[in-house]
């Protein structure tokens, strides 16, 4: 697994963590090329769904990121996210799935070099932990559970 | 069917240097959907934008994605040329290659399969992308100021001279606010009645602006362009109509010595009362706390109509029909207006607050307003300063800064930015009026960073030999009639006692009580002290996160009267840039609900951030209810989405970014090669079994990739 390349899908606001990505950018800072964001208004429009969704279509992990507390565009969004996300990080550890493979941040629209930082770092840690295989079997293995029924 | 437009931007060398553009086009031509793709230079450019028109016609395009900067760039650029070509511009995406793709990765060959992937996700999302419409909200062509002090003053003026209608709501009898309370304003010394009060009357004289003083914002409801605000008409029982202001009610009336709220405590004042001798309008109230017929009627349980005690002033009315109106009662008054400024002030931190310093307990401990009002030429002694327990004159002045403010064990850790120049000021007049007396003043730091401050702060010190010493003071106690204070001169580095005659505390500035509330209202946000929050701290001063409504003077935080002037000035330009427009465009990316599967749970109306969410009644033909659902108020609603991933029926979706189109975009990042029943699309991507295309990517080239458009599918894994 040497040269395993992660795929970390992020799921991001608009205002905060997308703005930080591009200040990143603009200030040419270099990151692993791992990492695909998909842009939404705020946090709080993130379901649950998604991030399994997404473990489900190959993710080897994801990463959830919006504005600080308190400098949500929308006043409260990223608040329900949070609350929503510590619900949700129970429930893997109930299911048994590794919630190290679900990273929640948040990342201001000042703070590049954070997010370039935090890219780099999401993308170690995978790469150590290796393919969600382990996901990917589970999933496939309730899809055919629900076939054969 | 879709026919979907992809455009890859080389954006000169910025992108084309580490993304093979044309190869990014070449991979866009194989994706399902797409119809037609192409790389430019500067797709931007004018006739970038031009090949995108023609483009839309030639192929009969259905959706575009120009894969090129970030969206925050130039979405509203290719949006438009989408409008142009006859395309609903919402059909429009872009895929950032740039700041998330070339300007951060150095490998040609992966941040080319990169760019791929990101153009894939995106032309996933356009494939489900249905036409939008902006929202058109018509706009009441009136505003309303909340607050009459300097800010709302200034800012009704400005909008009411720009041919708008006010309304300005003062909770006070009159308006005027604090800066009517000052004797003289820092760094010219100008007296502050002197420049306010032509404001007020101008204010009360405006055929535009209609003043309703004693009156405060009971609701408010409705969204940008369309608030509906009730206004809560305290009775005054006084007829503002009748009245001409003659004075001969207080001059009658028996209640005399009530403490006037004016003076700060220093003055008194009768039941019947104007609170100041310039008030606008210059008519009396009744204090029903004080006034001997109230409180009797209180006492008997009666209407007040009926109590037959006192009422010398409705017999000294002299106007025919009486002025005076025992039959007043609070009034509910509905008004629409278009936008809102929210002026409300400040006040300073109650004595309670720091019983360290005996404020409330010592009479001559004052605060600074009530230095000023001992200042102040139409003050308690006329301008005299005088100790408010023995009316002896004062010989000896201690100041105190920073009491209260920078401090978080008493919830102030902010500067209130005004105390370092009006406490140079206090010690400044009062060494002008007493020639022979000595004024001290403790601080910790001296913050003048104002037009003419710090000459200022350095004339009280150097020409009016004002004692600054750097140090806190601890204590404060009674000796001999004289206050003493116990403190520090951290400069000398010794301990210091002084024997005053008089303590000015520099209290911190807080929001006024019950703004909060009135925030809640608004759907304004406030910070851990209670400032309301705008918009944003540097680009979007004067606004809120509620459109159409903008903040004004130091309801926002501590600002003396230039700033405050100077932001109520740009309130007032946002809010007449509003008013001048009949209708309002706004972005139609708002939540809406699907009625048939909406089962009422009221989770979105308990998320929702701005109150957009209500609730709609079905009814069949006959009338009859048969049940509830959510409704969405497209003015209000900012599209958060908040309350979609909250929905647990699946109701309720976000225009611009659904369900279906997150997961059409999240699908579009799947690693189809290692998943079962998958088929490699013949795009390029990272995996754990390495798909051969992504393989011959990192080998340096996209020639040797096995699918060419036409050839049959490969399948791998």
């Amino acid at each position: 697994m040497a040269d395993f390349e992660p795929n970390i899908t992020a799921f991001v606001c608009t205002w905060c963590t997308y703005a930080g990505a591009d200040l990143a950018g603009t200030s040419r800072m270099k990151y692993p090329a791992n990492v695909r964001l998909i842009r939404v208004p705020c946090t709080g429009r993130i379901d649950a769904l998604f991030i399994l969704k997404a473990f489900e279509n190959g993710a080897d992990a994801v990463l959830v990121s919006g504005c600080h507390p308190g400098d949500c565009h929308y006043t409260s969004g990223n608040l329900h996210a949070r609350r929503r996300w510590t619900v949700f990080s129970e429930l893997l550890d109930f299911v048994g799935i590794d919630s190290g493979r679900v990273t929640f941040s948040w990342i201001s629209a000042a703070e590049g070099r954070k997010f370039a930082d935090l890219i780099t770092e999401v993308t170690a840690k995978v790469r150590a932990l290796g393919p969600f295989d382990s996901y990917r079997k589970m999933s496939a293995a309730a899809g055919e559970q629900s076939n054969a029924r | 069917m879709s026919r979907i437009g992809v455009f890859v931007c080389w954006c000169g060398e910025n992108i084309g240097r580490t993304v093979d553009c044309p190869a990014v086009a070449e991979a866009a031509r194989r994706m399902p959907g797409v119809a037609h793709a192409v790389d430019y230079k500067y797709m931007c450019s004018d006739p970038g934008q031009q090949m995108i028109i023609q483009a839309i016609a030639e192929h009969r395009l259905t959706g575009l994605v120009v894969a090129s900067c970030s969206p925050r760039m130039h979405e509203p650029t290719f949006r438009k040329a989408a409008a142009r070509a006859g395309l609903n511009p919402y059909l429009c995406e872009m895929a950032n290659i740039r700041e998330h793709c070339s300007w951060v990765h150095e490998d040609r060959a992966v941040a080319t399969a990169k760019a791929i992937e990101l153009l894939r996700v995106m032309v996933e999302k356009v494939r489900h992308n249905e036409a939008l419409k902006a929202v058109s909200v018509p706009i009441t062509d009136r505003a309303l100021v909340i607050g009459g002090g300097i800010a709302g003053i200034q800012a009704a003026l400005d909008i009411a001279d720009a041919g708008h209608d006010v309304i300005l709501v003062e909770r006070a009898p009159s308006i005027g606010g604090h800066m009517s309370q000052l004797s003289e304003t820092f760094p010219t010394l100008d007296c502050s009645q002197c420049i306010l009060t032509p404001k007020m009357v101008e204010v009360a004289q405006h055929p535009r602006i209609r003043l309703l003083t004693c009156a405060e914002v009971e609701a408010v409801s409705g969204y940008v362009g369309n608030f509906e605000v009730t206004v809560r008409r305290k009775a005054r029982y006084v007829r503002l109509d009748r009245c001409t202001g003659c004075g001969a009610c207080w001059n009658e009336c028996p209640v005399k010595k009530i403490p006037s709220e004016f003076d700060e405590g220093l003055g008194l004042r009768t039941a019947v009362y104007v609170p100041f001798p310039q008030a606008v309008p210059n008519k009396p109230m009744i204090d029903t706390e004080n006034c001997l017929r109230h409180k009797d009627a209180r006492r008997k349980g009666i209407p007040v109509t009926e109590s037959k005690v006192c009422g010398k002033c409705e017999a000294a009315c002299p106007i025919p029909g009486k002025a005076i109106n025992f039959a007043d009662a609070d009034e509910l008054e509905t008004v629409q207006v278009g936008a809102i400024v929210v002026a409300t002030g400040f006040q300073t931190l109650p004595a309670a607050a720091i019983p360290e310093y005996g404020a409330g307990r010592f009479k001559d401990v004052v605060t600074g307003l009530q230095f000023e009002r001992l200042a102040s030429a139409s003050g308690p002694t006329s301008g005299e300063i005088r100790r408010p327990s023995d009316g002896r004159p004062v010989e000896r002045l201690a100041v105190i800064a920073c009491v209260g403010s920078r401090d978080p064990a008493k919830g102030c850790a902010y500067c209130s930015k005004i105390c370092c120049m009006y406490i140079a000021k206090h010690a400044m007049l009062f060494r002008h009026k007493n020639h022979h007396g000595a004024a001290h003043v403790f601080y910790m730091d001296i913050r003048a960073g104002g037009k003419d401050y710090d000459e200022f702060v350095r004339r009280a010190i150097e020409e009016d030999g004002v004692d600054y010493l750097r140090g806190r003071v601890s204590r404060i106690f009674e000796r001999g009639g004289k206050l003493v204070l116990f403190g520090s001169d951290t400069l000398v580095g010794e301990k210091v006692e002084l024997e005053v005659d008089m303590v000015v505390l520099a209290s911190a500035m807080v929001p006024q009580p019950g703004v909060q509330a009135l925030a809640q209202k608004l759907g304004v946000a406030y910070d851990q002290s209670g400032w309301l929050t705008e918009a944003h701290p540097k680009l979007r001063p004067v606004e809120t996160a509620a459109a159409g409504v903008f903040l004004a003077g130091t309801c926002q935080g501590p600002r003396d009267i230039p700033e405050t002037v100077a932001q109520a000035g740009g309130a007032a330009s946002k809010v007449i840039g509003l008013l001048s427009r009949d209708t309002l465009d706004r972005e139609p990316i708002i939540a809406r609900v699907d009625e048939r599967v909406c089962d009422y749970c009221t989770a979105c109306i308990k998320t929702c951030p701005v109150k957009a969410i209500g609730t709609k009644e079905l009814k069949n033909r006959q009338g009859v209810l048969l049940r509830r659902v959510a409704e969405v108020n497209a003015g209000l609603c900012i599209g958060c989405g908040t309350c979609v991933a909250a929905c647990r029926p699946k109701a309720i979706d976000l225009a611009g970014f659904t369900d279906a189109q997150l997961f059409a975009e999240v699908r579009a990042l799947g690693d189809f090669n290692d998943i079962e029943g998958r088929e490699c699309d013949g795009v390029p991507h990272f995996g754990p079994a390495g798909c051969i295309a992504g393989q011959s990517v990192k080998s340096g080239g996209l020639d040797s990739h096995p699918t060419d458009a036409g050839m049959e599918r490969e399948k791998h894994g």
